[in-house]
């Protein structure tokens, strides 16, 4: 489930900046592979002004995107990983967790709350892809289910943007895998209570992640060119020995075969999410 | 059973006392002093397996768990069941071999058996992707449970899985999408289901049919996120370091009891499932008709509530420092 994750490593080392790091005025598109004043991408939401193409941005930033100001309350702040497995990566997972805390400024992959969607009130998450490739383990695991439980509880329209080259997390083992059953439990019952959920697609949505929670969406977004799919590139290249077809596994490539419902740029996703609210009465 | 041609390095010194058994006990005349070495020899592999089987490492698990010659799913579909009445249709792309489904009968009961074929000649692995699962496998899945569930009928699943497929197909047609379907739609079936992890019990596609009322693994099989081969590659990048990355993963029976994600280990024939197909079938036999019996007498509304915080609990982590952890681990 976490196949994703070192394929991805190396690309998204490139595009993500280093917190705390000062940083250059320019920086380099991946996608038009021009040099881009930094401010210019900055000022468009980390889109290039250039080619459209869509940056990382940390979930803090997305969320700040998506809701009116001053209007997001975090829930469940306070849950940490455990170690259940004892599991040692070059570093004890209790120690990378420590580090990437430290580097990112969040307790782990996801950040969950409730606010307003143009004075609509959502409850929201949004992993982000710096904290150990965005993989579930059981605190987004359980961050996700309580926020669906609350969200069916207060009749809460549902938006879920998934950031996560990782799927599920490997240093949880079988804990990280269960979290995928769970978390779709919860929206089973959301669904039946009515709710309306909006899955949000980003770059990168793979594994245990995309074949859970993040395909289970009323209504399915993606960002344009996001890489979404269930096994990684490079795991497929191992197994088929074929080259693979251009822009296989993209959010256009979702889209053609039916899996996604709109690819929508990201300065139209906080209007986007409010016109389906509208359209279901939610 | 037929003599295997597929032995572990670890079952030879059992192999090889099982050879000098044979010869003895084709030999003619028997002496005195012949019979009691054969009841010594006897005595010896019974130690010697139970030696063995008594310590087995987790690679040697995960090797055990995908022997050519261990019981698969059709196997247990002879020999548990009265009869087998295949549906194959999934009503929209094709008949996935990796995935059988249909009725049948448990000696009073009537069941839907979902389970994982690995195949068992080349042209049946190939037919079958060597039990890795296409998205239409869990469509078909998914319906035939459904329609159990509409008929009061229990559902069996027998896991048996490296994985799901990893291919072009298979994403072009929606591998994520059909696995998580599966698991939101199994979370809310109104009716008893059981699910056995009878060899490799491989990430995502193992869980695509493996939500149920209870969980059990076989004695010698795996459960785990990834494989050891995939994970090795990770952290050593090299497949070489499976072993290291078997026990780091804590992907068989103690373990998955411990950390609380499976009910049951269903114990195997002293020497493995594939040594003794009848046997395990009869232990099988009896696991399926003590829980079918147990979640039967269960109003089914309170059988998706127990189902949802059955999976509800899972996972391990700190809240204000104060760790949640399930029963087994504090
Ligand atoms: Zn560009």
């Amino acid at each position: 489930m976490s196949t994703g994750e070192q394929e991805l490593g190396n690309s998204q080392a490139k595009v993500r900046p280093k917190r705390g790091v000062p940083e250059g005025l320019w920086k380099r598109c991946p996608g038009c592979e021009q040099t881009i004043f930094r401010k210019a991408v900055e000022d468009r939401m980390g889109v290039c002004p250039e080619c459209d193409y869509h940056w990382y941005v940390s979930a803090g930033d997305r969320i700040k995107q998506l809701l009116d100001d001053g209007t997001f309350e975090e829930w469940d702040v306070n849950l940490t990983a455990g170690d259940p497995l004892e599991f040692n990566d070059k570093k004890p997972y209790s120690e990378r967790v420590k580090s990437e805390q430290k580097r990112t400024g969040m307790k782990d992959a996801i950040i969950t709350g409730h606010g307003m969607i143009r004075a609509r009130r959502v409850a929201i998450g949004v992993t982000d892809s710096a904290f150990i490739m965005g993989s579930m383990g059981s605190v987004v695991g359980e961050r996700l289910t309580r926020l669906i439980e609350r969200a069916t509880q207060q009749n809460l329209p549902l938006i879920i943007v998934s950031a996560s080259g990782g799927g599920a997390r490997m240093h949880e083992g079988i804990l990280s895998l269960m979290q995928m059953a769970k978390v779709s439990a919860a929206l089973a019952r959301y669904d039946l209570a009515g709710g309306l959920y909006i899955s949000v697609l980003t770059n990168p949505t793979m594994g245990g992640v995309a074949a859970s929670f993040a395909s289970l969406g009323d209504v399915i977004f993606a960002e344009p060119r996001a890489l979404i799919g269930f096994a990684g590139p490079r795991t497929i290249q191992a197994t088929i020995r074929i080259e693979l077809p251009k822009g296989f596994q993209t959010s256009e490539f979702l889209l053609e075969h039916g899996f996604v419902d709109r690819i929508v740029r990201r300065h139209d996703l906080k209007s986007e999410i409010a016109r389906t609210i509208d359209y279901c009465g939610k | 059973m037929p003599p295997t041609t597929h032995r572990l390095a670890f079952e030879r010194p059992i192999y090889d006392l099982e050879e000098r058994l044979a010869k003895l006990e084709a030999a003619t005349p028997k002496t005195p002093a012949i019979d009691d070495e054969i009841h010594r020899l006897r005595r010896e592999i019974t130690d010697l397996r139970r030696k063995i089987f008594g310590n087995l490492e987790p690679w040697q698990t995960v090797q055990l768990a995908r022997h050519p010659d261990r019981p698969m799913t059709t196997d247990y579909l002879a020999l548990v069941f009265d009869e087998f009445y295949e549906l194959h249709g999934d009503k929209s792309f094709g008949d996935d071999r990796a995935i059988r489904t249909g009725f049948a009968k448990l000696d009073q009961y009537k069941v839907m058996v979902v389970g994982h074929q690995k195949g068992k000649t080349l042209k049946e692995r190939n037919a079958c992707f060597f039990g890795c699962a296409h998205p239409e496998g869990y469509r078909k899945a998914i319906s035939k449970m459904k329609m159990a569930a509409k008929y009061g009928v229990p559902v069996i699943c027998f896991i048996d899985t490296p994985g799901a497929y990893p291919g072009i197909s298979a994403e072009e047609r929606g591998q994520a999408q059909w696995i998580a379907n599966a698991m939101f739609e199994m979370s809310r079936l109104p009716t008893p289901i059981i699910c056995i992890v009878i060899g490799e019990g491989g990430s995502g596609g193992a869980l695509g049919i493996g939500v149920g009322d209870k969980v059990a693994t076989l004695e010698h099989a795996y459960y785990s996120v990834i494989s050891p081969e995939g994970c090795a590659g990770i952290l050593w990048k090299s497949h070489t370091f499976a072993e290291q990355a078997a026990k780091a993963l804590k992907m068989t029976g103690k373990d998955l009891l411990r950390l609380g994600v499976i009910d049951d280990v269903i114990e195997e024939p002293l020497g493995g499932a594939h040594r003794d197909h009848h046997s395990m079938a009869a232990r099988m036999k009896m696991y399926l008709i003590r829980n079918l019996r147990e979640l039967l007498s269960k109003p089914r509304e309170s059988l998706t509530d127990s189902r949802y915080e059955k999976f509800r609990k899972m996972g391990v982590f700190f809240e204000d420092g104060v760790l949640h952890a399930p029963a087994g681990m504090t």
